[in-house]
């Protein structure tokens, strides 16, 4: 069945391809054996009107004129530019193509590994001969587990709105949003959507992972325009906000806090004794730092500044409480 | 078989432009490159060979010829060229590109820069959409580490480490035979044969303290396995503990980072999650990282070590942990 299928359109592909002068419909139901065949003329325009259709999905650019001169008189052409179907001549340099051989395994465990395998089939098929000695012995690559990636990549593709269930960071609440997307962001491994959330009429990053049911098309392609400033590394990373730097002073026992002892601008042995050294360290986001100092235990205590200290001896006060409940409970 | 007409008529459509570039390639290597098994790649010549131009008389047919074992192919003309690339495909290669290009210490940056405004030609409006998609991978690694790294895995040479391994609180030194340099998950990893370990271990290049290529050879033991790192880098076995931990709501991101054996919501919005894992040290550090939004229910002895860490460290403080 798929066979037959397959056939007619790659000999609809051939023959558009090797016409200099428009088609007729007539025409093509000559050329093409698998059409010649068909004998109910309305059968046979069902399935040209359906081939052609599938042929743009593909991306071939099947033209279409009414410039037949006198040969077809009012009747519509067909016929594919050879210039504009092909793939410009790229060339590439050998190393060029082991970079990009390299760039399409990026995907590999990613729902665009198809396309970027198809993409690299293309370039190879250029006569580049390959570059046997690898240059680059990285092999970086994303994940696509999220099951919503494919609905939202192609909606921010099409720039199509979407909506979907989604549930918050902060406080679990599951809740409907209705999106324009305009990216998706891999960021520290997880991927991300930004967009303009219209029920909350501002710009929002969503998670893919909380993303908790399918993702519905709800307008048209191409409803909106994407900020031309939008920089979604900035928004998903929330770089924007610049903390200062300040320096804390930490008493980190001698056998301790090798991560804290790498990152430190002075390590001298504490004026106190006690078998800890006093470290001075840089930090900005202190949220960040204490959570790290906590891990460390009665290893690491911080002498300054006040803040930190506090947030860290808050932490550790909120792991007991969070203990004793569960013992209260149970 | 699912595969769509269309599907097919791309895949022979890259085929052919393919193939008349490698003439003489021996089916398994056409049959890889197109991800296909030989059964199915022989049906496509078979289809190849009885399309062609119209007319259709046998010398307007494509000529293919597989019978050695070596495909050949001729009379092709029309689509001796490759179809344009899509935008899916332009999309998934300059986003890889971009995304390598950003990797500190990269040894071949130039060939990744050129590659890339070719390819952005090249896909022409195809090239636009790829604004909308980013990978952001780690740059933290010391980019001196990266190019250690590297060298030593093109080079097959023998590594030497410094690693530390916060959980355990040390840092280690080991000899590595490089096997490969990866990100899982948007972290950087080295996978080598550990001579320490006697065993296949993954280091995180930003935990690498130093990094010195050795004159050494370094091809790792025939028996070394890279290990499939599909579903990320904690893969618990069935003899880990298992533990229990309610999350508060916003401790829920553990579940996104760490596998979990089931995960149950509560009324607060929150979690019961089950996991499994073999370094109680680690759960004991993550438990304390959450500050209060998470409390391990089972087993009770690392209950008792969580909390236990939390007083001491309180003491630490001089405060005590009754008072506030």
């Amino acid at each position: 069945m798929s066979s037959a299928k397959t056939e007619r359109l790659l000999n609809l592909v051939i023959c558009l391809l090797s016409t200099r002068r428009a088609l007729t419909k007539a025409q093509i139901r000559q050329a093409v054996p698998q059409y010649a065949e068909n004998p109910s003329a309305e059968a046979f325009d069902r399935m040209f009107e359906r081939d052609k259709d599938e042929l743009r999905e593909l991306g071939i650019p099947l033209e279409t004129t009414s410039e037949g001169g006198a040969l077809f008189e009012d009747e519509v052409g067909y016929r594919v530019d050879r210039d504009a179907y092909a793939l410009p001549d790229v060339h590439l340099a050998p190393d060029e193509l082991a970079v990009l051989g390299l760039a399409s395994r990026v995907w590999q465990q990613a729902s665009l590994a198809g396309p970027a395998a198809r993409a690299l089939t293309k370039l190879s098929a250029l006569g580049i001969p390959p570059d046997q000695g690898s240059l680059i012995g990285l092999e970086p690559r994303v994940r696509t587990a999220e099951p919503a990636f494919d609905a939202l990549w192609s909606a921010v593709r099409d720039r199509v709105p979407v909506q979907f269930t989604y549930r918050t960071q902060s406080r679990g609440e599951v809740a409907t949003r209705t999106v324009e997307p305009w990216a998706v962001t891999s960021w520290h491994g997880r991927w991300y959507l930004t967009g303009f959330d219209r029920d909350r009429r501002a710009p929002r990053v969503f998670r893919l992972t909380r993303v908790e049911s399918g993702v519905r098309r709800v307008g048209e392609a191409g409803e909106y325009e994407v900020p031309q400033d939008h920089d979604p590394r900035l928004m998903v990373g929330d770089q924007s906000v610049e903390r200062p730097v300040r320096t804390a002073r930490l008493l980190v026992r001698t056998d301790a806090g090798q991560a804290l002892r790498r990152r430190a601008i002075t390590v001298s042995p504490s004026p106190a004794g006690e078998g800890r050294d006093e470290l001075v360290v840089e930090f900005d986001d202190t949220d960040a730092f204490a959570t790290e100092l906590v891990t460390h235990g009665a290893a690491a205590v911080v002498v300054e500044p006040d803040d930190l200290r506090e947030t860290v001896v808050r932490r550790l006060r909120g792991v007991l409480t969070a203990h004793e409940a569960a013992e209260g409970a149970a | 078989m699912s595969e769509s007409a269309t599907e097919r008529l791309s895949r022979l459509l890259a085929m052919v432009p393919w193939l008349l570039s490698h003439q003489g390639a021996p089916l398994e290597r056409v049959a890889d490159e197109f991800g296909v098994p030989q059964s199915q790649l022989v049906k496509d010549l078979e289809l190849l060979f009885v399309c062609g131009t119209p007319g259709h008389m046998p010398d307007d047919l494509i000529e293919a010829d597989w019978e050695s074992g070596k495909v050949y192919l001729a009379n092709a003309d029309a689509i001796a060229r490759p179809l344009r690339l899509g935008i899916d495909e332009a999309l998934a290669l300059i986003v890889g590109l971009r995304a390598l290009a950003a990797v500190p210490g990269l040894g071949d940056r130039d060939a990744v820069v050129r590659a890339l405004a070719k390819l952005e030609e090249a896909a022409g409006a195809a090239a636009s959409v790829a604004d909308s998609v980013h990978v952001d991978l780690d740059r933290t690694p010391d980019p001196e580490v990266v190019r250690a790294c590297d060298d030593a895995v093109r080079g097959r040479r023998r590594l030497h480490l410094s690693y530390l391994v916060p959980h355990r609180d040390e840092t280690t030194e080991r000899d590595v035979d490089p096997m490969r340099v990866l990100t899982v998950d948007g972290r950087w990893y080295l996978e080598g044969w550990c001579h320490r370990a006697e065993a296949v271990r993954l280091f995180r290049l930003d935990r690498v303290v130093g990094a010195r290529v050795l004159d050494q050879d370094g091809a790792p033991p025939p028996s070394a396995r890279s290990r499939d790192l599909d579903a990320g880098v904690f893969a618990p076995g069935p003899d880990d503990l298992l533990v229990t931990l309610d999350l508060l709501p916003r401790s829920r991101w553990v579940v996104d980072y760490y596998p979990v054996e089931s995960a149950e919501e509560r009324p607060d919005g929150g979690l019961r999650v089950r996991l499994r894992t073999a370094d109680t040290a680690w759960l004991r550090q993550l438990v304390l990282r959450l500050g209060g939004g998470g409390r391990v229910l089972d087993p009770p002895e690392l209950a008792r070590a969580v909390t236990g860490a939390a007083h001491e460290a309180l003491d630490a403080y001089e405060v005590g942990t009754t008072e506030g």
